[in-house]
């Protein structure tokens, strides 16, 4: 073993850190900041009470996405509360003098989905987000993760961050993908194989030919994942589709700059022989249309297959008898043909354009099963915009779909968008815990091929049903 | 916010569940304050509370045999959202100590940078742990930062405990990150010009 040989974790990491504590934390200095109003009033006003103003104005940038309602955005928000909340961001955003990408701007929408398409989001560089599914940024080949609210304050006062280096795991998914299986089902295979804590205390490298052959926007679905199997983050080093991604992107580098970039980023990749805590490799063969069945993004299982039996370890069965119980479901039940109230297409998760595209793919033509009650939010006005201009909107409306505007939504319905008590929604979203979509809502995580499906049947449904009539 | 810690015996609240994740400390619908106070009458609140906020007799914190300023929970606790309001809302409630054996990154964190010490355990000391406050539920925990152990009052068992040594000097000293980098604040402008 050579110790010169570095992991792409490594490389960025060393390249940015400031100092050391004299404990295991690590000065790392970030070069990107995101804040949305839920997790940033707190550091704002720490900020006030101890005198300070932003460090780095430049590096900063806030967009309101969890409270905001996906329709009549352009009248003022109903909810007193979340309207207030909204406002402390434009008012701190104001006073602090940083940069906002408000409602109705045409920048707004999800801080996740935001990021890389403005072109703010770059390879190389350490950015956080007061919010854990920072991950997604990490498709990029940068080091991204969610932080607190006390570590936003950090961030605005110091342009930095005390962190204990993690440790780094690697998973390579080798092959290709079968038809109908999506970035969505690698993500939820790996966490059920690895279990919800399994990557704890680990930065995770996605790699394998099923990784490098996702789009970007498919790697993106697959990083912000990795925090519900606890990992930090995730990431996936940056190729001639990630350099093409972000090449004439708003906010990117131009030109002789852009150029300059190119040399320093195309030294990211983890060396050959280089080393890491831990290696896991899966066949991309293995896996089908994912779905979960309990109430973390572990407990899923193969579309066609069936619930599995009650783990024998009295901790862990109690625990996943209470989850069954919430969800109304029981060992050996088999999920497909269930009946579904509402579908969501949406989130950080899955709310790009690919999403967008492939829900219309498989519902082009076809009609919405009466009984389902369908919300398709877009992650961005961008992402809106888009699916205007390919004539996205036209097809979802023929097949009786209706498109609302962007936001966070019904993934943890702070605004109004909630699944109500003991409704069974197929969400392309990142969690089905408890509540997550509303008090009492049971959440069933899926690809948006099988929530297309599903809204076309009104029960779960196989998407490799309606690709094979193709 | 700010508290020292040192040593604290202390009855305990069990919560013999897995997987706690972040939504179910605080759930969503509850981080729309824009202050750090308030949040421990929301603590587990859907599982404490029905739909009608009438309180669920068999949830712990409605068991008046339980108390305590020590939570002790099933491995993987504090999984999901980064919402620090979570660590607002135990801290809130009056707990400075969870004990579990195996925490989420971030939520330990948040705990740590609000002065509430995460004690991770081992699996057999957590179930014995269990086994002895569900015997007698006045059974007393004792945890020693400066010595970073944790002993269990009713059967005399004893661990040691990990901790980052910064975070353990910002606990017994009621020191935070953000005066410490302050303090650094040379350094990173130099790292700036690099």
């Amino acid at each position: 073993m050579n110790s010169d040989k570095k992991t792409l974790f490594d490389k960025i990491w060393d390249a940015h850190v400031v100092g050391e504590t004299g404990g295991n934390s690590s000065i790392i200095y970030i070069d990107r900041h995101y804040c949305h109003e839920v997790t940033s009033p707190q550091a704002f006003d720490g900020l006030r009470k101890r005198g300070l103003g932003v460090f780095r104005k430049d590096r900063t940038f806030c967009a309101p996405d969890h409270n905001i309602p996906t329709m009549h955005q352009d009248s003022p928000i109903v909810d007193p509360v979340s309207r207030n909340q909204v406002e402390t961001l434009r008012r701190n955003a104001d006073e602090f003098g940083l940069r906002l990408f408000d409602i109705c701007d045409p920048h707004n929408g999800i801080i996740h989905v935001i990021g890389p398409e403005t072109g703010l989001t770059l390879p190389g560089q350490t950015l956080l987000c007061g919010d854990s599914h920072t991950s997604t940024h990490g498709a990029l080949g940068c080091i991204a993760f969610g932080i607190g609210t006390s570590e936003v304050e950090m961030v605005l006062a110091t342009q930095c961050l005390l962190q204990a280096k993690p440790k780094t795991m690697r998973i390579n998914v080798e092959g290709q993908l079968a038809p109908g299986v999506t970035a969505k089902d690698v993500a939820l295979y790996i966490i059920s194989m690895l279990t919800t804590g399994g990557a704890t205390g680990y930065f995770v490298e996605y790699a394998g030919e099923a990784i490098r052959s996702l789009s970007m926007e498919g790697r993106m679905t697959l990083c912000n994942m990795s925090i519900e199997m606890g990992a930090r983050g995730g990431m996936v080093a940056p190729d001639e589709k990630t350099f093409e991604y972000v090449k004439g992107r708003e906010f990117a580098p131009r030109d002789a700059e852009f150029d300059r970039y190119m040399e320093y980023w195309r030294t990211l990749k983890s060396d050959d022989g280089a080393k890491f805590d831990r290696e896991v490799t899966f066949n991309a063969a293995d896996i089908k249309p994912r779905v979960t069945f309990g109430t973390n993004p572990g407990m899923g299982i193969g579309i066609d297959e069936a619930i599995l039996e009650v783990p024998s370890e009295k901790a862990a069965g109690s625990s996943y008898l209470k989850a069954l119980e919430y969800m109304g479901f029981r060992p050996g039940q088999k999920l497909a043909g269930t009946p579904v109230d509402y579908v969501f297409l949406g989130s950080c998760t899955n709310g790009r354009i690919e999403d967008f595209r492939a829900f219309a793919s498989m519902v082009k033509g076809r009609s919405k099963a009466e009984g389902i009650t369908a919300w398709l939010v877009p992650g961005s006005q961008q992402v809106l915009r888009q699916i205007r201009d390919e004539g996205i909107d036209r097809v979802l409306e023929e097949a009786g779909f209706e498109l609302r505007e962007p936001g966070c939504s019904a993934c943890l319905a702070m605004n109004e968008d909630k699944i109500p008590e003991g409704k069974l929604c197929v969400s392309t979203s990142n969690r089905n815990f408890e509540g997550r979509q509303g008090p009492g809502a049971r959440t069933i995580l899926a690809s948006p091929l099988v929530a297309a499906a599903t809204a076309l049947t009104g029960c779960l449904t196989d998407p490799r049903i309606f690709l094979s009539q193709e | 916010m700010k508290q020292k810690f040192s040593i604290l015996r202390s009855t305990c609240v069990p919560l013999p569940v897995e997987n706690v994740d972040t939504d179910q400390i605080i759930p969503a619908r509850f981080l729309k304050s824009t202050s750090r106070e308030g949040f421990g009458e929301n603590l587990f609140r859907d599982w404490r509370f029905d739909v009608d906020g009438h309180p669920v007799p068999d949830f712990v914190l409605n068991d008046p045999a339980y108390g305590g300023s020590i939570l002790v929970a099933g491995k993987n606790f504090g999984c999901g959202s980064s919402r620090e309001h979570a660590a607002w809302a135990i801290a809130d409630y009056g707990f400075r100590v969870v004990i579990s054996s195996f925490f989420a990154d971030i939520h330990k964190n948040n705990e740590l940078n609000n002065f509430v010490l995460p004690v991770t355990v081992s699996e057999d000391y957590l179930s014995e742990l269990f086994d002895s406050i569900r015997k007698d539920p006045k059974t007393e925990v004792t945890v020693d930062l400066h010595r970073q152990t944790v002993r269990n009052e009713a059967t005399g068992r004893e661990e040691t405990f990990d901790i980052n040594p910064y975070k353990k000097l910002c606990l017994e000293q009621g020191l935070d990150d953000i005066d410490y980098l302050m303090s650094r604040r040379a350094d990173i402008e130099a790292f700036e010009k690099k």
